[in-house]
């Protein structure tokens, strides 16, 4: 199969390490793998990392200590792949710089689809005018979206959430990120103005609000705008 | 008996020497000026003390001091901090006491205290100052104080021969004996009298009157010997128990033990007294007996016994009450119990013949009985002669009119009947009828009233009925002599009945109080809990002592509660309350008849137990309780504490069983587990095996890897379920509420059942207008998720799961509904305890699922109900109060 590109593995359990090496080597990837956070650290200065998967507890540093090192450098995407499971710890690593986060147990098909899409998104160019997602059409530049050609009327706040969430497909955004760079620093704590906004996005982007498949709800953390 | 020639140190009281010296060293030490009389200039020696222990940089303060404006006292007292006298209002006078607690927050190293033998204002926490004084030295304080020697104890009596002045401020002499230091102010009675006259003492006329009465120089003279000697007695005691601790072998006298006799008698206070200083200065250790006969005791003589052995007790001399018929068997039976040499008792009083006869019986039978014990005989003085017409007064006449009436109504009636009958019976036969009378009466009336009856109907025999008739003149000898015994017999007969009648009395209050004791053991024995205990005491004591009563308790951690346990009408006063505290700390009675702050309407009995004070009870006596009253009292308060003491030792061991359920609980839990893990574990790795060393049709092998995803999907939910056990167990649930649309929570809840639902017909039902709602997401999710699951595993397939919100004032309620077979009526109830599984359920499964999901929507401060649907199936409703955003929904103004 051909080098979809090299993963850096930082996890301590060799049993974890096994697993996704197989996993990974076998859709595609190149496996290097680090049993510490020094380690990793090391490792991915040496060279070509496209993406790291992070365990956040780790023998020698916390997870997040090594996540805040990497940032300040690495700019590829990050996932986190933890035994820790409270939002307050995936909000925290969100907000530190992680790309992703899946928790273990966890299924190697949806992890596989994560790594994919947090490599693809860092492929797309950030101020790309045109996103396509199937049916829906997002034009940045000029503000206008479209279903099937047909105009979306929005709210200028629904096209700056969209535009947001979309520019970052498949990458959870935390509430509070989303709050900030839509309605501006004071409104961080006002939750409820997001969820009112995604319910009305829903209603007129998703064929069924009640069973949206493009804005993803992540239970207390935030949301994710996947198209698969 | 322990030989006089003994001298080997006894270990018991080398064992004493040490523990003394070990309390004494928490305690702050006491230092007594002591001097013969007023004016001798104790208060100037204290103040010098003071100055030159200041000099030596100590913190010393004065805490009470009486210069009596004395010029010289004045100017030593300035430069010393004063604690400000407390003044206070009793009833209407202004009062001014030292401030006892002042002193205490003060805590200096030492403190001066003027005058130990004081009597404080009623209004005091304690009547005496030398009580003050203790519970200073009690908070490690060390105190200076002065005393008069006619204010000791012991003295009183010597010292009121000698001037003629009766003392009234005393001191045990047990605080002197256990002062650390006693310093004596001394001075010859030529100076003193010098120093009167020049009045520096007393002003000058007061001077005059004070020489004339008090200061005579015999009087003095005689007062400075006894303060020497008291003085040069102490040292002695000194040398001899220093001896003892250094373990230096000497001619000490060792083991002696007095006893001495107590009664009813005044004449008893100086056979204490005596016997006290007899003790002292034979270095005897001393304790008293009072051996209670069948003999009725007069109020005034239960009196003068309280009196008696509240004075040992002050003397410092241990009492012990026996009941025996016979007082010399009781006495030496107690002597050679323990360990007597030495019996003193006073000389009884000749009342008459017969009791002339009883002394000499009484004494030659104690020396007769007593073996080796040494027998002390001490003559009474006139003292006694009082009590002797006391004796034989005939108590309150006054108050027993009725039955003298009544007596003499009876005698009256029955002769008249006599008189009409007279032809028929003879003039004999009255006699027999009116003896037959009296002692008919003696049965219902007491001495007094028997007397007057005997007497009216000799009277009235020998006037209406013998010959000659109407004339108290008797012509026949026989009739005399009839006469004579006629009444003989009625006053014997009379007398003895109710004699016997008292004595059965005594007997019936004693079985009274046996078995009031009987059947409040019995009660309380078969009481369970604290309250159910306080409800008994409470009723028993309003039933046999007639009180209202209230009762505290301790708390957890042995602290004094002080809140009122039981029902009670009585209100305390926030000082009432802290003399409660102040008696469960010091185990004491306190408040009224007591020594311990008595100006309060109550009167404070600690509750106490084998090992701890279990509280304290608080009741208005009408009086003073009698010796046989306040014996049956205690008796009642110890039966109480021991009950409330096993219930609170009870309480501690339920919390013991607890723990044990609990740990039956985990059991439970882990047998429950072990099988739900290794179902799960088994498929995989029977499957797994399976997959790498066989090699089957693709076809098998999806079906192998189907069952390993589905196993271990089902561990993965026992761990979820584990783990929020856990959280909610150790009660570290905290609350993440947010804004949340109910729809993302259906939403999740569908998604992540989407395999376990596929067989049903799910739908969810939301209203249009829902609002949005604040709530914990995470936790509502599981308590859904595990609510949805479980009615998935419990209908049958195709039938339809409605998951349905709506909010209704305040109120986020959603409902679970299934078509299954819902729950059988008796089990509703146990649905949401842990582990319980439905009689019919599926294979697996924990029985925690339910459990949690009541945990979760209570630490939302909601509810969750489980019931059965009118057309089958059950319905769980989850009610949880929710705040609902202002934001109008879906209805922006923007743009």
């Amino acid at each position: 199969m051909a080098n979809a590109g090299t993963i850096l593995v930082i996890d301590d359990e060799a049993q974890i390490r096994r697993l996704l090496d197989i996993t990974l080597s076998a859709s595609g990837y190149k496996i290097i793998e680090a049993a510490t956070g020094r380690e990793g650290l090391a490792l991915a200065a040496s060279g070509q990392v496209s993406l790291i998967i992070l365990d956040l507890g780790l023998p020698d540093t916390d997870g997040i200590e090594i996540l805040k090192r990497l940032r300040e450098w690495y700019e590829k995407p990050i996932i986190i792949l933890s035994v820790r499971n409270s939002e307050e710890d995936i909000v925290q690593a969100l907000d530190n710089g992680a790309n992703d986060y899946l928790t273990k147990p966890f299924r190697t098909g949806e992890l596989l689809a994560r790594i994919r899409v947090s490599i693809r998104q860092n492929q797309v160019v950030k101020d790309n005018p045109q996103l396509e997602f199937g049916s829906l059409t997002i034009d940045i530049g000029n503000h206008i979206v479209r279903k099937n050609t047909d105009i979306i009327k929005l709210t200028s706040t629904e096209f700056s959430l969209l535009a947001l969430l979309a520019k970052n497909e498949g990458r959870v955004l935390t509430h509070q990120y989303i709050l900030k760079e839509v309605w501006g620093m004071g409104y961080i704590e006002q939750s409820q103005y997001l969820r009112v906004y995604i319910a009305q996005l829903r209603k007129k982007i998703e064929e069924n609000p009640a069973s949206p498949k493009l804005i993803n709800t992540e239970s207390g953390i935030g949301y994710r705008f996947s198209y698969e | 008996m322990n030989s006089f020639n003994d001298n080997r140190p006894d270990p018991d009281e080398l064992l004493a020497s040490l523990i003394s010296e070990e309390e004494k060293s928490k305690r702050g030490t006491l230092k007594i000026f002591f001097g013969m009389c007023a004016g001798v200039g104790k208060t100037y020696t204290m103040l010098e003390a003071a100055h030159a222990e200041k000099f030596k940089g100590c913190d010393i303060i004065i805490g009470y001091i009486e210069t009596h404006n004395r010029k010289e006292t004045v100017e030593l007292a300035e430069g010393f901090e004063l604690i400000p006298r407390k003044s206070y209002q009793y009833k209407s006078t202004l009062v001014q006491e030292m401030d006892l607690d002042a002193i205490i927050a003060r805590k200096p190293q030492i403190v001066l205290v003027d005058e130990i033998a004081h009597t404080n204002a009623p209004g005091s926490r304690h009547i005496k100052r030398y009580q003050d004084v203790q519970e200073i030295l009690e908070n490690g304080i060390n105190v200076y104080t002065t005393l008069n020697v006619q204010h000791l104890e012991s003295r009183t009596e010597t010292v009121a021969q000698i001037t003629g002045i009766i003392i009234r401020e005393t001191l045990p002499d047990e605080i002197f004996e256990n002062a650390d230091e006693v310093e004596l102010v001394d001075l010859t009675p030529d100076e003193l009298l010098q120093r009167l006259s020049d009045g520096k003492v007393y002003t000058p006329d007061r001077s005059r009157d004070a020489i004339e009465n008090f200061f005579r120089k015999g009087n003095i003279t005689a007062l400075r010997e006894m303060a020497l000697r008291i003085v040069a007695d102490r040292v002695d005691k000194q040398l001899h128990d220093y001896m003892q601790y250094k373990r230096i072998r000497g001619p000490w006298k060792t083991g002696m033990h007095l006893l001495v006799a107590l009664g009813p008698s005044p004449y008893s206070g100086k056979l204490l007294r005596w016997s006290k200083n007899l003790s002292y200065a034979m270095g005897a250790n001393i304790q008293a007996i009072y051996v209670e006969t069948l003999h009725r005791l007069t109020s005034k003589e239960h009196e003068q016994l309280d009196k008696n052995i509240a004075l040992a007790k002050q003397l410092g001399i241990k009492v012990r009450i026996i009941t025996n018929a016979d007082i010399v068997k009781a006495i030496v039976d107690f002597a050679q119990k323990e360990n007597i040499t030495h019996i003193i008792v006073g000389k009884p009083r000749v009342r008459n013949l017969f009791s002339m006869l009883q002394l000499g019986n009484f004494v030659n039978r104690l020396i007769r009985y007593s073996g080796n014990i040494d027998v002390y005989i001490l003559g009474s003085d006139s003292l006694a002669k009082d009590s002797f017409k006391n004796r034989f007064s005939i108590p309150s006449i006054t108050s027993q009119i009725p039955e003298y009436l009544s007596t003499s109504i009876l005698v009256v009636v029955t002769s008249v009947v006599c008189y009409l009958l007279l032809e028929y019976i003879g003039y004999q036969v009255v006699s027999f009828v009116l003896l037959f009378l009296v002692s008919i009466l003696s049965l219902f009336f007491g001495t007094g009233p028997i007397l007057l009856a005997a007497a009216l109907s000799a009277l009235t025999w020998d006037y209406f009925f013998i010959p000659p008739q109407f004339t108290l003149h008797i012509e026949k000898a026989e009739d005399i002599l009839m006469l004579i015994m006629f009444f003989i017999i009625a006053l014997l007969s009379g007398i003895m009945t109710s004699r016997i009648r008292r004595q059965e009395k005594r007997i019936r209050i004693r079985e009274e109080r046996t078995n009031a004791l009987y059947q409040l053991t019995r009660e309380l024995s078969m009481a369970t809990g604290i309250d159910e205990v306080s409800g008994i005491a409470v009723s028993y004591i309003k039933k046999y002592f007639n009180l209202d009563c209230a009762i505290f308790h301790k708390t957890k951690f042995n602290q004094f509660d002080d809140q009122i346990q039981n029902q009670t009408t009585i209100k305390l006063t926030e000082n009432e309350l802290s003399i409660a505290a102040w008696v469960f700390r010091h185990s004491a009675k306190a408040g009224k008849y007591t020594d311990t702050l008595p100006s309060t309407d109550y009167t404070f009995y600690p509750l106490t137990g084998n090992v701890d004070n279990m509280g304290v009870i608080a009741v208005k006596q009408a009086g003073v309780f009698t010796q046989g009253e306040e014996q049956f009292w205690e008796a009642f308060l110890s039966q109480i504490s021991g009950k409330y003491e096993r219930e609170f030792l009870r309480n501690v061991s339920k919390t013991a069983y607890l723990l044990t359920e609990s740990d039956k609980l985990y059991k439970t839990l882990f047998n429950s587990i072990s099988h739900e893990l290794r179902i799960p574990v088994a498929s995989i790795m029977g499957a797994s095996d399976t997959l790498l060393y066989h090699d089957y049709p693709e076809e098998t092998k999806q079906k192998l890897y189907s069952e390993i995803s589905t196993a271990s999907v089902r561990l993965n939910r026992l761990i979820e379920n584990l783990l929020n056990m856990s959280r909610l167990e150790s009660g570290r649930i905290t609350m993440h509420s947010d804004w949340y649309d109910v729809h993302d929570l259906a939403h999740r809840i569908s998604e992540s059942l989407r395999q376990e639902l596929l067989p049903f017909k799910f739908s969810v039902v939301i209203p249009e207008s829902m609002p949005l709602v604040n709530i914990d997401f995470g936790l509502m999710e599981q308590v859904l998720y595990n609510l949805v699951l479980n009615a998935a595993q419990n209908s049958p397939a195709g039938s339809r799961i409605r998951l349905k919100f709506f909010y209704d004032n305040g109120f986020l309620t959603i409902q679970v509904m299934d078509r299954g077979q819902g729950f059988p009526a008796s089990e509703l109830a146990m649905v949401f305890d842990k582990f319980y599984r439905g009689k019919d359920a599926k294979a697996g499964g924990t029985g925690l699922g339910l459990s949690i999901v009541k945990g979760f929507a209570e630490a939302h401060h909601g509810t969750v109900t489980a019931a059965n649907r009118q057309n089958g199936g059950a319905i769980f409703t989850i009610k949880i109060p929710a705040r609902i955003t202002e934001i109008d929904n879906f209805s922006q103004k923007e743009d």
